[in-house]
């Protein structure tokens, strides 16, 4: 497994956010979290990344122990997020954001190559590449984090709600890309409130719920969930 | 005055900014397309202009912008080192986006070093020579920079705003009050710089001002070239990341906690140099020099000119620190307009918050930091 998440607690002060959830994510998949709105899905991401300690529990990547693991030095191990919304630099234009996703790497070459990968990936960041992110349409924002993120070139790529705030169209565009992604060979974890796309698209995936996993199997097969129809996909 | 204030209206507030900005613009849009030369020359005249400026010979001719209650040159040294102060400021709040309200306390360990390792008023009697104690002083500030930093960077927040402004307290108290430090009585004889003349006197003497002027400007030329080289290489844009969203540049794996605690140092470190150079020149240091005020005024500087700019730090320094001695000696209906320095500085920095807040000179992508579409909608965290 890439991605090993054993028993993890996490706390913001007194409030308990996740109570030992567990989770994997084997080389070359795609696996989904889902859950309502304050299910501790971000949070999820947060203990991953690093950017919050956990209180309890073990993470482990590419067979090594990263539970304590800064996160800088997690990125570097090829862990990289694309954080909920959008987290890009407003001040810096969308080529200088996308070379902050390259900042731990030295192979100009790569990441050059990989540059040039995202754009093509994302056309409608070619065009604006001298554009400051702050002025870029939430769209637009959101792809730019996803391509920032690629630009670390990751092993795991995270992602915390991809389509938050698209239009229709555009949706459908950024899980093609999501999955075109995949298929060049980058596992990916996914979060999403659009839970019938992500689930169609995924090899796996869990329900979070209150900060537990309450469920877990293979996209299709939580695609035709009762409990998941009722709770998620809008259809009664 | 009885009339209540009212905010400008939106539409004079527009109209205001944006001839503000058409002006600024197109002085910085000729500027960047302005052939290389032509940068190269107007650069070399401004810095030969302040060369030139503590001479009479020179200043007589520049109408009012002589001081008329204060020594022009010595006013030139203190607006100097107030610049120096602001460029080191900025790498702190204006790069790495880091609150010091404390950066005056730096400057206080900075002259202290100095007085304690070469008066004889000491205690310890060291008396060693200026130019010894100069490494040492911002070695020193720099230790202390990173002892406030390690265990306050860590934490987000306002914990930093407030450890820098109960540490400038604290040094300011223990200069009144310990016995080491001397209080009012203060350190004196401190030596000032090496260098004579070919007859034997002193570069660096008690009257004239201008050499320590002159020191000050080279130091400060030298110091932007290098804080220049530091924003354009990896640090910078560490920096820049950190500011503009710490978590982001986390998770692009900058490693943030030593890049904070790098701005702190170095800013700690030129202020430091600053306190030192202003003990060489004042010969005479004591508790009255650190009030809490002055490192108010040189946080209010930097925004003014323009954080995160090195021409904005320099031209905000500059001016806050210029203007407030040029009240000097101005009496406007049997007042003395000195008195009331602060309340016009207040008043001018009031305005400035509401029409441009981004300061006189911004950063360009200081102010596209302004303009952030993410506050437009409403992001669940
Ligand atoms: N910084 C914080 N401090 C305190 N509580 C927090 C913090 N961040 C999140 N929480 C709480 O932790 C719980 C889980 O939040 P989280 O952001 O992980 O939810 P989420 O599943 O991502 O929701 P959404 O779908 O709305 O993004 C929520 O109850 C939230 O209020
Ligand atoms: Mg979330």
């Amino acid at each position: 497994m890439l991605l090993e998440i054993e028993d993890v607690s996490l706390l913001y002060g007194r409030i308990q956010a996740l109570h030992g959830i567990s989770l994997t994510v084997g080389e070359g998949e795609i696996v989904a979290l889902i859950g309502a709105n304050g299910a501790g899905k971000t949070t999820t991401m947060r203990a991953i990344s690093g950017i919050r300690p956990v209180a309890s529990g073990r993470i482990r990547f590419d067979g090594e122990d990263i539970t304590k693991l800064r996160a800088d030095l997690r990125v570097r191990r090829g862990l990289c997020q694309a954080p909920e919304g959008r987290g890009i630099f407003p001040g810096m234009t969308v080529l200088e954001n996308l070379d902050m996703g390259a900042y731990t790497r030295r192979d100009r070459a790569g990441v050059a190559q990989d540059l040039d990968r995202v754009l093509t990936l994302f056309p409608r960041l070619a065009e604006r590449r001298k554009q400051h992110g702050g002025t870029l349409s939430g769209g637009e924002q959101q792809m730019l984090a996803v391509g920032r993120a690629l630009m670390s070139r990751p092993k795991l790529l995270l992602l915390d709600e991809p389509s938050m705030g698209l239009a229709p169209m555009l949706i459908q565009q950024i899980f093609n890309i999501i999955t075109e992604i995949n298929e060049q060979g980058t596992t990916i974890l996914l979060v999403e409130q659009n839970a019938q796309q992500a689930l169609a698209r995924a090899h796996r995936a869990y329900v979070l719920e209150t900060g537990r996993i309450v469920k877990s199997g293979t996209g299709q097969e939580l695609l035709h969930d009762p409990s998941v129809k009722d709770a998620y996909l809008g259809v009664a | 005055m009885t009339t209540t204030v009212n905010g400008p209206s939106p539409e004079q507030r527009e109209a205001f900014t944006t001839r503000l900005r058409h002006g600024r613009e197109a002085i910085s849009e000729r500027w960047h397309h302005a052939p290389r030369w032509v940068r190269w020359a107007l650069l070399a005249a401004v810095i030969v202009f302040f060369y030139a400026l503590p001479n009479k010979e020179f200043y007589q001719y520049l109408g009012p912008i002589p001081t008329p209650g204060a020594n022009f040159t010595q006013v030139l040294f203190t607006v100097s080192i107030y610049v120096l102060m602001a460029v080191g400021l900025n790498i702190v709040v204006g790069f790495a986006g880091l609150l010091d309200l404390g950066y005056f306390g730096f400057f206080a360990v900075g002259a202290y070093t100095v007085a304690v390792l070469t008066s004889p008023s000491s205690d310890i009697k060291t008396l060693w020579p200026w130019l010894v104690v100069v490494p040492i002083a911002i070695a020193l500030t720099m230790v202390s920079g990173v002892m406030l930093g390690t265990p306050t960077l860590r934490l987000r927040g306002d914990y930093l705003a407030l450890v820098t402004l109960g540490f400038a307290e604290m040094i300011r108290i223990a200069a009144v009050s310990s016995e080491f430090l001397k209080g009012q009585r203060g350190f004196n004889q401190i030596p000032h710089p090496p260098g004579q003349y070919a007859d034997g006197r002193p570069v660096f003497g008690v009257l004239d001002a201008r050499p320590y002027y002159w020191l000050v400007l080279t130091l400060i030329i030298l110091v932007v070239i290098g804080v220049r080289n530091l924003t354009h290489s990896r640090v910078g844009r560490a920096w820049i990341s950190i500011r503009e969203d710490e978590d982001a540049a986390q998770l692009m794996g900058v490693p943030t906690f030593k890049f904070k605690l790098w701005a702190f140092a170095a800013g700690a470190a030129i202020a430091g140099l600053a306190g030192a150079l202003f003990a060489g020149k004042q010969n005479f240091v004591n508790s009255q020099n650190f009030e809490l005020l002055n490192s108010i005024i040189i946080l209010a500087a930097v925004i003014f000119g323009g954080s995160g700019n090195i021409v904005g730090a320099i031209v905000g320094g500059g001016l806050v620190a210029y203007m407030i001695e040029r009240f000097r000696g101005i009496e406007l209906f049997g007042i003395e307009l000195y008195e009331f320095r602060f309340l016009f500085f207040g008043v001018v920095l009031v305005v400035m918050m509401i029409f441009r807040p981004q300061g006189l000179i911004p950063n360009r992508r200081r102010a596209a930091e302004f303009k952030d579409r993410r506050k437009e909608v409403t992001v669940g965290e």
